[in-house]
């Protein structure tokens, strides 16, 4: 990452689907060469985003710029920008070779250009070989390989990966994963990746961009949205969570069923009603007494690497535990965590405030990692 | 014994098929075959085989019948394509899908004779060139208004299955050509017109095959001027009575459409419906 220019930016772009607002003021910017990733449920409007940066639709409002340029309303075929379609899209009537070389014969390359170009990029996606197989003739991974391929020959400074990983089985999908990674790394083209699938977001992106109805909600690398997310959306999306109501009394100390706990979030209003975010993974399960809740547990289910236990307190609340050691007949432990594993979050915070009260405190308390 | 019984049954099923084809499709191929090797004299021969081979007249009427099925196909083609490539854009589809096919629900014989009232000297399209001061002239029993209204009989047969093939592509591909840099008429040149092909195919086998023999028409709106070799299978079974000669022709025809079966099929590659399946 030698350069970071901005290479693409959205700014306030709205889209309107008859009556439906499918992207409600959305402005960002793509800085060149690192692995975007735009996630969140189905009908949250990534996709959307993706078609109008591709130009296959435009926007109602606002503008799109590509290096520095307006492309708003620039048809897809004049774009530098390639995609990779969610069932690929390959030209059936097409060989492996012609699928391939598609884009550069438009674009008049030379002959002997084309076939050392298309050999190379075959190479790259481990396809050498198959340059004259039908579509047909090929498995999903190979599908998927050559759709990357059809659009990376061409040089794009922007590669558009919609959903691409989505019709493949469990195995192939975490080798995509890697190869995908491992491709825009030698590559070094700006990949900007749609995906509802979090735990692929968390493992190839630079940076995630969580969208829901239309709205952009967090930005981040994939450690900052995880560990502290903005909003209850965002905790609920990404990963699991225990999310309970609370009060934020002063600078590092919140309250949250009926009892108080120190903590390492600051900069909120003395008695704030705020939502504390609790991971599974960071509560600890101990006695009775040296917990600092104690919790009924409901059942327990083993999930290879870790017991998940679903257990609730006094007041109802629902608390998941991710543990190695299994609590089989014992009806009540007691929860240990770190001030650390706590998360507050304010209501209805913009993102920029977020960003700027986590910088401000952090700058004097650095006990956070 | 279950299975014995379910094949039997089977059978009895299949037989009825078996029949059908049997006394309807090749028994009359066979009589036809049979009888194109008798003379009028009712003696063995190939002089009917001869005949047809070294007769000028039933050589350019072989001929005629070829070009005029191409031009009929061809007109066919240039219209329909475009008319089913639009009716995949519209909005009410099955609606006008239907418009196309009611046509073909009326009889011939009552088609021919409508455009008889349309192109006679006092009829519509007349009175239409006498207002615009070229009028009238002769339309009917014309070389022209034949292979018009040949043309207009067999379009519905030609719209059907390139419409089919095209509502089968799979909008995303579209996208992913323009994606890739074409325009609208690159798309349609290098993606959308090869993967419909196999419907272009099956139409074209739909009217130039019926176009060969075509008889009614060449006399109620050809004014037979234009003899093709249904008109002289007609002839010969019910005006000169040599069924002989007309099975001889009759079997040259199927030869022909045997031949334009295999030209037209291509080699079947991998159509988009299989493409859908596995992605």
């Amino acid at each position: 990452m030698a350069r970071s220019e901005t290479i693409l930016a959205l700014q306030h772009v709205y889209k309107y689907f008859d009556d439906f607002l499918a992207l409600d003021d959305v402005s960002f910017t793509l800085d060149q060469g690192k692995f975007y990733s735009f996630l969140g449920p189905s009908g949250s409007g990534k996709t959307t985003i993706l078609r109008i940066v591709s130009g296959l639709i435009l926007a109602d409002k606002g503008q799109v710029l590509f290096d520095g340029e307006d492309i708003t309303n620039l048809p897809a075929e004049k774009r530098k920008v390639n995609t990779v379609f969610q069932n690929y899209a390959l030209f059936p009537h097409l060989n492996v070779f012609d699928n391939v070389a598609f884009g550069l014969n438009l674009r008049k390359v030379p002959k002997s250009e084309i076939e050392d170009r298309v050999a190379d990029i075959l190479r790259v996606t481990r396809m050498s070989g198959f340059e004259n197989r039908m579509i047909s003739e090929l498995s999903g991974g190979q599908q998927q390989r050559i759709a990357i391929a059809r659009a990376i020959v061409n040089e794009p400074r922007l590669l558009l990966l919609d959903e691409s990983l989505s019709a493949l089985d469990q195995k192939l999908r975490q080798q995509m994963q890697y190869e995908l990674r491992s491709l825009q790394q030698r590559l070094g083209i700006t990949f900007l990746f749609v995906t509802h699938d979090q735990e692929e977001a968390l493992a190839v992106s630079d940076e995630i961009i969580v969208m829901n109805d239309g709205k952009l909600q967090q930005s981040g690398s994939p450690v900052d949205i995880y560990d502290e997310p903005i909003n209850h959306f965002v905790a609920d999306f990404i990963g699991e969570s225990n999310i309970v109501p609370g009060t934020m009394i002063q600078d590092f100390e919140v309250e949250f069923v009926g009892k108080r706990f120190e903590c390492a979030d600051a900069g909120m209003r003395p008695n704030e009603a705020v939502e504390v975010v609790l991971r599974p993974e960071d509560i600890e399960v101990t006695t009775q007494d040296q917990g600092k809740l104690v919790v009924q547990v409901d059942s327990q289910l083993f999930r290879g690497d870790h017991f998940e236990i679903t257990s609730h307190d006094e007041d109802g609340n629902q608390w998941l535990i991710h543990t190695t050691n299994s609590v089989e007949d014992i009806e009540k432990v007691g929860l240990n965590f770190t001030p650390q594993a706590l998360h507050v979050m304010r209501f209805g915070e913009e993102e920029e405030d977020f960003d700027a009260r986590l910088s401000q405190y952090e700058e004097g308390d650095n006990t956070e990692s | 014994m279950t299975t014995l019984n379910h094949k039997t049954r089977q059978w009895s099923y299949f037989s009825l098929y078996f029949i059908w084809i049997a006394l309807f499709v090749i028994a009359p191929v066979a009589l036809i075959i049979y009888q194109s090797f008798f003379g009028l004299d009712h003696q063995l021969t190939l002089a009917n085989y001869k005949n047809y081979l070294s007769s000028a007249v039933y050589l350019k009427m072989t001929l005629n019948s070829f070009v005029y099925a191409f031009l009929i196909t061809l007109i066919t083609l240039v219209i329909s394509y475009p008319t089913a490539y639009f009716l995949t854009k519209l909005k009410h589809r099955q609606l006008w899908i239907l418009l196309i096919i009611l046509p073909t629900w009326i009889n011939l014989l009552l088609k021919a004779y409508a455009f008889i009232g349309i192109f006679s000297q006092t009829g519509a399209v007349n009175h239409f060139l006498t207002f615009m001061g070229i009028g009238p002239q002769q339309i009917l029993f014309t070389n022209t208004s034949f292979v018009l209204v040949a043309a207009y009989i067999q379009i519905p047969f030609m719209i059907l299955p390139i419409y089919n093939s095209l509502v089968d592509i799979d909008p995303a591909v579209i996208q992913a050509s323009h994606d890739l840099g074409a325009n609208n008429f690159q798309t349609l040149w290098r993606v959308i017109f090869p993967i419909s092909i196999n419907g272009v195919r099956s139409g074209v086998q739909a009217v130039f095959i019926p176009s060969l023999s075509l008889f009614m028409i060449t006399r109620l709106i050809g004014g037979n001027r234009v003899i093709t070799l249904g008109t002289a299978i007609e002839e010969h079974f019910l005006t000169t009575m040599n069924w002989g000669m007309g099975s001889t022709i009759g079997v040259i025809l199927i030869l022909i459409m045997f031949l334009t079966m295999t030209l037209t099929s291509g080699t079947r590659k991998a159509g988009t419906r299989k493409n859908h399946g596995k992605a």
